[in-house]
């Protein structure tokens, strides 16, 4: 009963289960995951339809487990996923430490909820972006994507998969409920349009004198990967080690070895940073907002336009790495930025981080989509302030 | 400095990563002795060399991967078994081994073991039990006698230990062994024979650990802890059932210590569910 793969065609269809059709199509077989919500569906999603592309599903005993389970399976070859909200991501912290320090690529989807704790398991949140960047002990760089629709969480995971291979880095899907949950058109493109980035394998077989050194990066800084039982007798290890892999725990070599972890993303971010920009050609203010929450900010922005203000939107579709670069070449232009997002300013610190004076933010600390009008209304305060 | 070379080779080069000794194990310890078994077995196993891979987590024992000559992971503290449950899912071809002590596996990563021992996880896991956490200089730990000392227990420990055949037994594995790094050939063979027995396979290993346990309970080296293992250790008939409950274990008394089979059943191993080729 083997069924497609791919379900090309234009569906209306629930975000959760567009994010597990995106992994599907992007040749996921592999998910281990635990039940909580607003994630659930994804897995539920996947327990019925991995089985029928001969893919693995598997439940595992809490979240600790299902990201331990996605990087094994990772590193014997497989392409894999695990879905959770942020309870759970608080969980996989320590092994989205243990990913980054053995370099191994796979998928973290995090449909956000109200939090801290328990929170609002059933209503949406944002305030997981900084766990994403920071949450797991160590200098990390850590990649993040925030969707805006089913379509785009769909698109999101396909890229997800393809950009951990590339740079054998975990990457995070910031999904919100809002997201999660609701039903829109997702097209879903043939099976032959959709770009898959294979990871890079070791230039000679596992004979060639056994040479293979399994952390030796290329001129990009990151490491061909090899797999569990492909003959180069691997070693991994959580340890500092040097290019060989072996445990060598000395400051040097961590310098060396954490620098590199960290440069592999910094200097690919132009290949992975992602941003959708309306109107900012002239705009005066610019809203910055990602997410459910960037609906809500276009609209007023669409309103704000009518009115004559000259106000664009920057929409985050990464939100990590930060775009850094484009919001330093914004400053010139913009007189006020203006950050929308359902936590209590998590992402304007960071705007405020890098232009270096104050930045307006509308902040929700989750529960309920932020409504175009507080945005609109500030986007009014703004102008009449600055141009009256 | 060149490292002195005492002889051409060994039995175990094929195996072990010479490059990497000398080992962090203090003298009279026996996780080398356990690890040797292994490579032995793995050595002697039809299953080639390339399709074993082992699977440590933290401590004295999750060293083990770092010495093996074979595709080796190295993981965090307690996450051995579910890292292996993704391999072994992920490429069932493989014959994958945990490797890892006590407090690795049954206190941090307590709910995974229990967890893959109920799904009877295809999967071998070798667990060297030295009552105690040797690695962070000897604090009590999941399998602590009860009253026995500890550097975070200086009066006596005040809880009760596990017992973990019974434990995992209870739990749903397979097959369920015990030895002590004084049974070298036994432990050899069994882990051999792992190789070959479907489902989840728990061999508990009692391995000294002088430095870490020794010296807060009047163990005075590995020798006199192995002769205790000599003159305790009492064979079980294989296949004949035992009260799971007197394999509980305290050193300092002087009551039997059960070794060898404990548990050989067949429930079927876990399978991810599959369609394809299923009408």
């Amino acid at each position: 009963m083997s069924k497609a793969r791919v379900l090309t065609g234009k569906h209306f269809m629930h975000g959760d289960y567009a994010c597990a059709e995106g992994a599907l199509a992007a040749r996921c077989n592999f998910f281990a995951g635990y039940p909580i919500t607003p994630s659930t569906e994804i897995a539920e999603r996947l327990s019925r339809r991995l089985p029928e592309v001969g893919g693995v599903f598997i439940q595992m005993e809490d979240e600790l487990g299902s990201i331990a389970a996605i990087l094994g399976a990772s590193a014997a070859g497989a392409r894999s996923m695990t879905a959770t909200s942020g309870p759970g991501l608080s969980l996989m912290m320590e092994n989205l430490g243990l990913a980054i320090m053995l370099e191994i690529p796979c998928v973290i989807v995090d449909i956000q909820r109200g939090s801290p704790s328990t929170g609002l398991p059933t209503m949406a949140g944002q305030s997981d972006v900084m766990q994403s960047k920071w949450g797991s002990h160590g200098d990390y760089e850590i990649v993040a994507y925030a969707p805006w629709s089913p379509q785009e969480i769909f698109d999101l995971t396909v890229l997800s998969f393809n950009i951990a291979d590339r740079f054998r880095t975990p990457v995070i899907i910031l999904g919100d409920e809002v997201i999660g949950h609701m039903v829109e058109r997702v097209i879903i493109p043939p099976e032959d349009q959709l770009p898959i980035w294979e990871r890079k394998k070791p230039p000679h077989p596992p004979s060639d004198n056994g040479q293979f050194k399994a952390f030796q990066p290329d001129s990009h800084l990151i490491p061909p990967m090899a797999h569990a039982g492909e003959g180069y007798r691997v070693h991994f290890t959580g340890l500092t080690h040097d290019e060989r892999g072996y445990p060598d725990m000395t400051a040097d070599t961590h310098h060396k070895l954490i620098t590199r972890l960290n440069n592999k993303i910094r200097h690919n971010a132009d290949q992975i940073i992602r941003t959708e920009a309306y109107h900012l050609d002239d705009a005066e203010i610019v809203i910055i907002s990602y997410g459910c929450t960037a609906r809500s900010a276009r609209r007023a922005m669409r309103e704000a336009r009518l009115e004559g203000i000259p106000v664009g939107l920057l929409r985050l579709v990464s939100i990590w790495p930060f775009p850094e670069d484009l919001i330093q070449e914004l400053t010139g232009q913009v007189q006020t930025f203006i950050v929308a997002e359902m936590n209590l300013g998590q992402v304007r610190r960071e705007v405020e981080r890098l232009i270096h004076k104050p930045v307006k933010g509308i902040h929700h600390a989750g529960g309920a989509m932020i409504p175009p009008e507080p945005i609109l209304k500030t986007i009014q305060e703004v102008a009449q302030h600055d141009y009256t | 400095m060149t490292t002195p070379k005492f002889v051409d080779s060994h039995p175990l080069d094929e195996i072990i990563r010479a490059d990497r000794m000398p080992h962090i194990w203090c003298p009279g310890c026996g996780i080398g002795i356990a690890m040797r078994a292994y490579a032995a077995a793995i050595l002697e196993s039809d299953i080639p060399i390339d399709q074993h891979v082992v699977v440590s987590g933290i401590g004295c024992s999750g060293r083990v991967a770092g010495y093996m000559d074979i595709d080796s992971y190295h993981t965090t503290h307690g996450r051995a078994i579910p890292f292996a449950t993704g391999i072994k899912l992920a490429n069932p071809s493989l014959m994958v081994t945990i490797f890892s002590g006590d407090g690795d596996l049954a206190a941090i990563g307590g709910n995974h073991l229990i967890h893959a021992a109920r799904r009877n996880l295809d999967v071998k896991v070798i667990c060297i039990n030295n009552f105690n956490y040797g690695m962070t200089g000897g604090q009590v730990g999941p399998t602590t006698p009860y009253g026995a000392r500890g550097t975070t227990a200086p009066y006596g420990s005040p809880e009760l230990p596990f017992n973990l055949p019974s434990l995992v037994a209870a739990a749903g594995a397979n097959y369920v062994s015990r030895w002590t790094t004084l049974h070298v050939r036994q432990l050899k063979l069994d882990i051999l024979a792992s190789f070959t027995r479907p489902g989840f396979n728990f061999i508990e290993v009692l391995s000294p650990c002088p430095i870490g346990f020794g010296k807060s309970n009047r163990i005075k080296d590995g020798l006199e802890e192995t002769e205790l293992y000599r003159e305790r250790c009492v064979l079980v008939d294989n296949g004949k059932v035992v009260a799971l409950d007197v394999l509980g274990i305290d050193l300092r008394e002087d009551k039997p210590i059960f070794i060898g089979e404990f548990v050989n059943r067949d429930r079927p191993p876990y399978a991810p569910i599959q369609l394809e080729g299923k009408s």
